[in-house]
């Protein structure tokens, strides 16, 4: 199945299978769900912000392999990172994801490691929308804190 | 007499279509069906040497196309024994013949203290209509709940009924495939004192439909489904109760007289069809009818019996506990409608790895999410087959599930 290898690369797999920060964290984190209605995908994001930076995050929920696998990698890098980068961090994402065009503004030393892997997706349209249903209840949580 | 699968299956254009070299093997009709040639035929033939509008003009092509569209509402009249064609009216597909209802009958009939019935099965076509008028005029909607059989728990449905003026529920489950007893959900209904309307979409393509045998007032189809084209849906109703209804959508077409001051409502069927209806798409239902006519609905019926048996039989035999399918298993209860769970892998990894085989599934909540919360399923994948699914359809999905393991 070459082709899918593209899709379902091992590090995806390895993070859908023992997810990161995977559970809940208690208030005054805040609690920001999302879902995809159009697979009834859902997931529930935890936020711990303080100080200009996201001290801890969780994710709950259910869905496939992309949402689950993007959603853990997610967590991963913007644990412990100031919202500046964490922000950079989505639109770089999205910007791989190609739903939404690098005007130049994200600065350029944004890495995104591990989470480069979920390129492969592109190639498929429709899982798109899983890919980046944790980052968009994430960038929905940061600005409902209004930090 | 089994169909002649091989000649059927050449009436199908898309069925032979190949992607990337090699054939496909569709398992997706509950969704919508593919298209014989004498539906595509009839359509581009009517569009290249017949296409008027109809109706309103009196020259001779006008005449010609008006005869060809009341035409195909004869048949399709014929097809559900109506017991006249001025019953059906055509929509743009099954869920605007379901708003219709709940627009027009419904905003009617319904207000505060007042009750409709709905069950647990329904497609969000049956369900969203009827939320968005209770929300206005404050009825209630009572749900009819499942056995662990995945039929419809009738233990309570006598006291639901109490008081109701509706009963609205599909004849065959999307999800489950499950066929319910229509004739008896009818009765009970009119013992209530409720109507009863049925969301025909899973089961007028597959089996034969008898409108006055089954006791019903209202049915919701598909043309999409049974082999016709998309952009035309019918709403059968008995004709004491559509000629009581007020009209749903106001326009050109659906009146008798426009004064300043107010309109008077043409006759049926036309009440009800404001605006150019889908011409083409309806001259297509036509050819539809007369195509599954021929093949014979009890033949169709037949053979997705066996084709739903034989599906059954190669996932079970293969995967054992492996595979959860959520429906029936007695092949008589059920359509040829499969919604499985597979080795704890997420639907949508299921299907994303059956398309490397072309196998062609639908993966989600398949527009039924109150059922699926139900089932205690997010998701499932679903096979769903039709009169052309053959054999090697269902091997193809049983080998290409193996594959989902070496992934996952």
């Amino acid at each position: 199945m070459s082709n899918l290898e593209d899709l379902y690369r091992e590090v995806i797999l390895d993070h859908y299978r023992s997810p990161r920060n995977k559970g809940e964290l208690p208030p005054p984190a805040t609690c920001t769900e999302g879902a995809n209605p159009l697979c009834g995908d859902e997931i529930k994001i935890f936020l711990d912000v303080a100080d200009g930076m996201v001290r801890d995050v969780r994710f709950s929920g259910h869905g496939c392999s992309i949402s689950q696998a993007s959603a853990s990698m997610m967590t991963a890098i913007v644990k412990g990172k100031p919202l500046a980068d964490v922000r950079a961090v989505a639109r770089r994402f999205k910007q791989l994801m190609t739903i939404e065009e690098d005007d130049g503004t994200t600065p350029t030393d944004i890495r995104l490691g591990d989470i480069e892997a979920l390129q492969g997706v592109v190639k498929y349209p429709v899982r798109i929308k899983c890919a980046v249903l944790g980052w968009n209840t994430l960038l929905e949580g940061l600005n409902s804190t209004s930090v | 007499m089994t169909l002649n699968l091989a000649a059927l299956r050449n009436e199908f254009p898309m069925l032979s279509k190949q992607v990337g070299g090699k054939s496909i093997h569709y398992l997706d009709s509950a969704n919508s069906s593919h298209k014989p040639n004498c539906v595509i035929d009839a359509m581009s033939t009517f569009m290249r040497e017949g296409y008027s509008p109809i109706g309103r003009s009196s020259y001779t092509l006008a005449s010609d196309a008006t005869d060809a569209y009341e035409g195909a509402r004869t048949k399709v009249s014929k097809f559900i024994n109506a017991s006249s064609a001025r019953e059906v009216v055509f929509t743009k597909n099954a869920t605007e013949s379901l708003n219709l209802v709940a627009q027009s009958w419904g905003r009617a009939n319904l207000g505060k203290g007042d009750a409709i019935v709905i069950t647990f099965m329904e497609h969000h076509a049956n369900i969203v209509p009827w939320q968005m008028l209770a929300k206005e005029k404050g009825f209630e909607i009572r749900w009819v709940p499942l056995t662990k059989e995945f039929q419809l728990d009738l233990s309570s449905l006598d006291q639901l009924l109490r008081g109701a003026k509706a009963f609205s529920f599909t004849s065959m489950s999307n999800v489950l495939g499950t066929i319910n007893p229509t004739r008896e959900l009818c009765a009970a209904a009119h013992a209530a004192g409720a109507i009863a309307i049925v969301d025909g979409c899973q089961s007028v393509p597959h089996m034969a439909t008898d409108v006055q045998a089954m006791g019903a007032d209202m049915l919701a189809f598909s043309s999409h489904k049974m082999c016709g084209p998309t952009g035309v849906g019918v709403l059968w109703a008995r004709e004491a109760l559509l000629d009581a209804m007020p009209p749903f959508l106001g326009g050109g077409g659906m009146i008798n007289e426009v004064r300043l001051d107010g309109f008077t409502c043409a006759e049926l069927p036309n009440k009800f069809e404001a605006g150019t209806p889908p011409i083409v798409e309806v001259i297509g239902l036509g050819a539809a009818v007369d195509f599954l006519n021929r093949v014979g609905m009890n033949e169709i019926r037949r053979h997705e019996i066996e084709i739903a048996n034989y599906a059954y039989s190669a996932l079970t035999s293969r995967y054992g506990e492996d595979i959860t399918i959520h429906g029936p298993t007695n092949p008589e209860l059920r359509g040829a409608t499969f919604s499985f769970a597979f080795r704890g892998v997420h639907p949508h990894d299921v299907s994303q790895v059956l398309d490397q085989h072309n196998v062609y599934v639908r993966a989600g909540h398949h527009c039924a999410k109150p059922l699926m919360r139900l089932i205690g399923a997010n998701a499932t994948a679903r096979a769903s087959m039709y009169l052309y699914s053959n054999e090697a359809d269902v091997d193809a999905l049983v080998e290409a599930l193996d594959d989902v393991s070496s992934i996952f």
